[in-house]
């Protein structure tokens, strides 16, 4: 009743080509869109915006990036941080060694940096597949992280070894770094977020996207249709880890502020492959739902008992944090395998009928 | 339809999350204390933890807080994740009228709160680890690392190896390795050390430590028993140092010889290689076990979190980081009102006028366990940076050696080198400290 | 020129020269490749039984150990911890097939992946709830002290629990090729493996027979964490070690266990050898994290199913 695909007559080709066509769904998301770029800022807490909704953005684009590459071409990847963390050590290298450059061109720059990386790692994709390729992948996990370490020479020979991320502006408000104004920086990062959320929408829809979805579903069959595995293949493996380096840029710009190893280490891999599954593989949306699931339940648990006046000690929290944490996901994977955005698609279809089901 | 439900509620809740700012009604001195008691450093965590929240609650239980402001201690554990440790300290900062002061325990965390810290004027108490080049207070106005930094306590550790081999000449042509986390941390002392090298005419081999594992060692004990070097430094965190100990004795190393860094030499470190680790040794700048007057106070103290823990080198370590806490309020106290609580910003003044004279320790029942300490505006890891040697007996770590200095005319234009950089990179203008 | 001597040509002279050295490298790779594959034989496992990923092995390792040590740190003999133990174990593997692993039946292999991420999640919770995060050393009398031995070139220098460890991984694999070969049970096992309707036709209960294979596997988990841990104590780092399975199991194949083995000894010695005569003089070391990864992903590239693995047969 209130949700309806049916009566929507399009009338020209544009707009059957639009990307969002029905008017109900484009509306909605462009007020979300508004209201994240708008409402937000304005109503938010600074704690929530720096430490819940910055992370959330930038996992999602880092999720969105998984998504492509395991979601949309079935290549399973365990190697999410090293490309986060090849985009967030190059970010800073060519930021403080270009410095003329305007921030908004070194972390898309950056991106693709790590693209190139991702290629060089897609290439055993060719021959080995599922479980296998997911435990190569783990070697550019371990090999990049070791190199940003062992190697000066991407943190500008800094005696620490932790540089701090330089100060950058965009029209005149500081973005990156700590002295950075919370509203510039929420902006920022949620730039990132749009232009790559409808970039990575239309590619799902657009031949590559569909190249990408034949290989998934079985390569040979595409191969034999006429999609070359190679390309494919490795095109993915760019995009992909283009979007896991500008998550990884902006992740040690607009959140923690430092680059340094540790926070891009292979659990952070594991996290964004629990977001794409949680959130639902081959969607845009399970992406953002995945990324705001894992990221805040942790930290929902770990508050929750404050909030209704109960005090229990940290790490029983903790514990309890791990437990349910572990049950939750069992259990969606249970009740709904196909992730949070097939609950999303399920709850359009009853809106379809509502308040008058058969 | 009832996952439907769950989902939603459980997302809505969690954005909620950030709407709850809300003030309690509690006042007092917040002290937020971000620890990690679960996860692969837990050993570490667990003690170091238990010492810090354990003393406030004795000054609170003893002396009913400092001139009767009592100090609110709310834990938030991170689980040594850089990321969940900021998120704690966003979630923390504001509580209670507004954190007094924050300290990490982990290098990364420090590293990523540094700016945010500065930017909040809550003072960081990186008690011995972090950012070493935050010792120079004109850029780091707000990053106080007393009583020693990495720097100063690699210098302390060759001057120790120097007075057992009989002066400092006797370094001349010797051989020493040095064995790091392959992390930023590790590698911190590696620039004192080449000029230490130079300057006193030893070489020492470089074993980096894989660190995602910690535990990959074999190779290394393996070169270590054929190039036999004169003295082992070892500059490690978590499971790896327990390894190397334990390696170490394996290959008949003459453990004597073996120095760890002081996060390197705990009771966690030594207990699982059992005998062999006897005779290791290592920095520190606290002493272990209960034989202090502070103890006895803390017998009749209700909710200690210690227990088992009681007088290990990291519990005591963290009383002495919350002491100096105590001793920083105490001074802010006195120079901007009595019996009121007082803000960061008056804390980090009293951190740089903090002057702990030996009598003050005595006063305080930590004789032994504290060293005594003055910081300046000029620099904040105290103007007499040492180390004492501990060594492992079987049963208890023995401090072993008076006060070792550091030589800070190596370390101190390396100090000033690094901050200045840094304040280049940032644009910083160094304050004026004279 | 001088780079190309350093990789071509000094690492072989340093071998010949000081071949007391190349013999201790290569014990102590082997010694640890041997830990490696006692933590991938319980992947292997479950995955040539039920096609799952068990990425909880890991953890069970850990959660074994830890129950194993808690026990005896309340009084208990070793002995009877042992067999209490494994009585948790199988209580575990009971719980997983009935609580995840059946309602999951028929998905995709990814889910169930994720669903022993999940079980790897909460057994970190309930073990950490359990026995709390300290190190605990193990104390089981398992021979450690150093044997010096006099070869003809030399003296090297060998662990007696690395050679126990050796000698339990054998008897490990000795006990499992003979329960799998003459059991009725084994038997069973290896018809699941094969073809699951298969086996179900022919009248094998599929629901049991996954209990026992996590049950076993669990025992091997208790075996491998008893190992760790009389290395390291055990604590919670040991999950995080036994990531280093998983570039033994690409090697070796998922789904064969001479292949854990093998492919363990391989990377064992591989990398130490690697690091010794490569990594230490050209790259300044700590290249164990990863060199297994590398060796495992280029030697894909040539045999896509693993040094022993089922030849991957694909068709439209």
């Amino acid at each position: 009743m209130l949700y309806r695909e049916a009566g929507q007559f399009k009338t020209s080709y544009s707009a059957d080509q639009a990307m969002l066509t029905i008017p109900l769904d484009r509306w909605f998301v462009f007020a979300l869109a508004a209201f994240a770029t708008v409402g937000v800022p304005l109503l938010a807490s600074e704690y929530l915006m720096v430490s819940i909704l910055i992370p959330v953005l930038i996992l999602s684009i880092a999720a969105l990036g998984l998504n492509i590459l395991t979601g949309y071409c079935g290549q399973l990847s365990l190697g999410t941080g090293a490309f986060m963390a090849a985009g967030a050590y190059l970010a800073y290298k060519i930021a403080t060694n270009i410095t003329w450059l305007p921030i908004w061109v070194v972390i898309p720059l950056a991106g693709l940096c790590a693209a190139a990386i991702g290629i060089a790692f897609g290439l055993p994709s060719l021959r080995i597949k599922g479980f296998y390729l997911a435990v190569a992948t783990l070697a550019a996990q371990f090999f990049l992280l070791w190199l940003f370490v062992k190697v000066p020479w991407f943190v500008n020979n800094s005696i620490s070894g932790v540089p701090p991320a330089p100060p950058r502006s965009v029209f005149g408000f500081q973005v990156t770094g700590a002295a950075a104004g919370n509203e510039a920086k929420y902006l920022f990062v949620l730039a990132f977020v749009i232009a790559l959320a409808w970039i990575a929408r239309n590619m799902a829809r657009s031949r590559i996207g569909r190249s990408w979805m034949a290989i998934r579903d079985m390569d040979i069959a595409a191969e034999l249709v006429g999609i070359r595995p190679l390309p494919t293949k490795l095109s993915a493996f760019a995009v992909s880890s283009f979007y896991c380096g500008v998550a990884g840029a902006l992740w040690a710009m607009c959140y923690i502020n430092t680059v340094e190893p540790t926070a891009f280490d292979i659990n952070r891999s594991f996290q964004v492959l629990f977001m794409v599954i949680v959130g639902g593989l081959g969607s845009v949306l399970g992406s953002f739902l995945g990324a705001a699931f894992i990221f805040l339940l942790p930290i929902f648990l770990n508050s929750a008992p404050g909030w209704i006046g109960y005090s229990v000690a940290s790490d029983t929290i903790t514990h309890i944090e791990f437990m349910l944490f572990g049950v939750l996901i069992i259990f969606f994977l249970i009740v709904e395998p196909h992730g949070l955005a097939r609950l999303w698609q399920i709850a359009k279809e009853k809106l379809r009928l509502w308040p008058f089901p058969y | 339809m009832l996952t439907k439900k769950l989902v939603t509620a459980g997302v809505a809740a969690a954005i909620a999350a950030g709407a709850v700012g809300v003030v309690q009604a509690e006042e007092g001195q917040f002290i937020p204390a971000l620890t990690y008691r679960t996860g692969p450093y837990a050993p570490g965590g667990i003690p170091t933890a238990n010492g810090f929240t354990d003393y406030f609650r004795l000054v609170n239980e003893r002396d009913g807080g400092v001139n009767g402001v009592k100090f609110i201690v709310e834990e938030c554990e991170y689980g040594y994740k850089t990321d969940r440790g900021v998120e704690c300290y966003d979630r923390l900062k504001d509580k209670h009228g507004g954190a007094t002061v924050v300290s990490p325990y982990s290098t990364g965390t420090t590293y990523a709160l540094i700016e945010k810290a500065t930017n909040d004027k809550i003072p960081i108490l990186s008690m011995g680890y972090g950012r070493t080049s935050a010792a120079d207070g004109r850029i780091f106005p707000y990053v106080f690392n007393f009583p020693a930094t990495y720097w100063s306590q690699a210098t302390a550790v060759i001057q120790y190896i120097a007075n057992e081999m009989g002066g400092r000449e006797a370094l001349n042509g010797q051989r020493f390795a040095f064995i790091y986390l392959d992390h930023p941390y590790g590698k911190e002392p590696i620039p004192t050390l080449d000029i230490l090298a130079e300057k006193f005419g030893f070489t020492y081999d470089k074993y980096p430590v894989p660190f995602a594992t910690g535990t990959e060692q074999k190779s290394i004990w393996l070169q270590i028993r054929r190039t036999k070097p004169a003295y082992i430094i070892m500059w490690g965190w978590g499971v790896m140092n327990a390894t190397a100990v334990k390696e170490a004795g394996n290959i008949r190393f003459d453990m004597s010889r073996f120095i760890g860094n002081w996060w390197s030499a705990s009771e966690q470190d030594v207990l699982p290689a059992g005998d062999g680790a006897i005779g290791y040794k290592g920095a520190t700048f606290n002493g272990s076990g209960t034989g202090y007057k502070v103890f006895d106070d803390l017998e009749g103290v209700s909710g200690l979190n210690g227990g088992d823990d009681m007088g290990t080198v990291l519990y005591n370590r963290g009383m002495v980081n919350a002491a100096y806490v105590v001793e920083a309020v105490r001074l802010a106290q006195e120079k901007y009102g009595k019996g009121k609580r007082v803000t960061g910003e008056q804390v980090r003044w009293a951190f740089e006028n903090l002057d702990l004279t030996a009598e003050d320790i005595e006063a305080l029942g930590l004789t032994g366990l504290m060293p005594p300490t003055k910081v300046t505006c000029l620099n904040h890891e105290g103007t007499n940076p040492a180390i004492l040697i501990q060594q492992w007996n079987g049963k208890a770590w023995e401090i072993i050696t008076d006060w070792i200095p550091a030589m800070t005319d190596v370390v101190r234009p390396l100090i000033e080198q690094d901050a200045a950089q840094y304040a280049q990179e940032n644009n910083i203008t160094p304050r004026d400290c004279s | 020129m001088e780079t190309l001597y350093l990789i071509f040509i000094d690492p072989f002279v340093q071998m010949v020269v000081e071949p007391a050295f190349l013999v201790e490298v290569l014990i102590g790779g082997l010694t640890s490749g041997v830990m490696y594959s006692l933590v991938a034989l319980g992947f292997v496992l479950i995955f040539k039984a039920s096609g799952i990923f068990n990425f909880a092995q890991g953890i069970f390792v850990l959660f074994a150990a830890l129950n194993f040590v808690g026990l005896m740190d309340l009084g208990v003999h070793p002995i009877l911890a042992f067999i209490i133990t494994i009585g948790i174990m199988t209580a575990l593997a009971f719980a997983v097939d009935r609580l995840v692993l059946r309602p999951l039946v028929n998905q995709d292999p990814i889910i169930l992946f994720m669903a022993t991420i999940g079980i790897a999640f909460f057994l970190e919770g309930f073990g950490e709830t359990l026995w709390g995060g300290d190190v605990r050393p193990v104390r089981v009398g398992i021979p450690d002290a150093a044997l010096f031995w006099q070869l003809g070139f030399g003296e090297i220098l060998v662990q007696s629990a690395d050679l126990f460890a050796g000698v339990i991984a054998a008897f490990l694999v000795t006990v499992l090729a003979l329960f799998f070969h003459f059991t009725p049970v084994g038997r069973a096992l290896r018809a699941v493996a094969d073809d699951h309707q298969a086996a179900l036709s022919v009248g094998i209960p599929l629901n049991n027979i996954w209990v026992i294979v996590w049950a076993v596997a669990g025992f091997v988990a208790l075996a491998a964490g008893i190992m760790w841990g009389a290395k390291l104590g055990v604590q919670f780092a040991l999950s995080t070690i036994a990531l280093k399975a998983l570039p033994v199991l690409i090697l070796g194949g998922f789904t064969s266990i001479p292949g854990a083995i093998i492919g363990g000894l391989i990377v064992g010695a591989g990398e130490k050898l690697f690091e010794n005569y490569w990594g230490v003089p050209l790259l300044e070391g700590a290249t164990e994290d990863w060199f297994a990864y590398i060796v495992a992903m280029i030697f894909l590239f040539f045999r896509p199913q693993g040094l022993f693995g089922e030849k991957i047969i694909e068709r439209v």
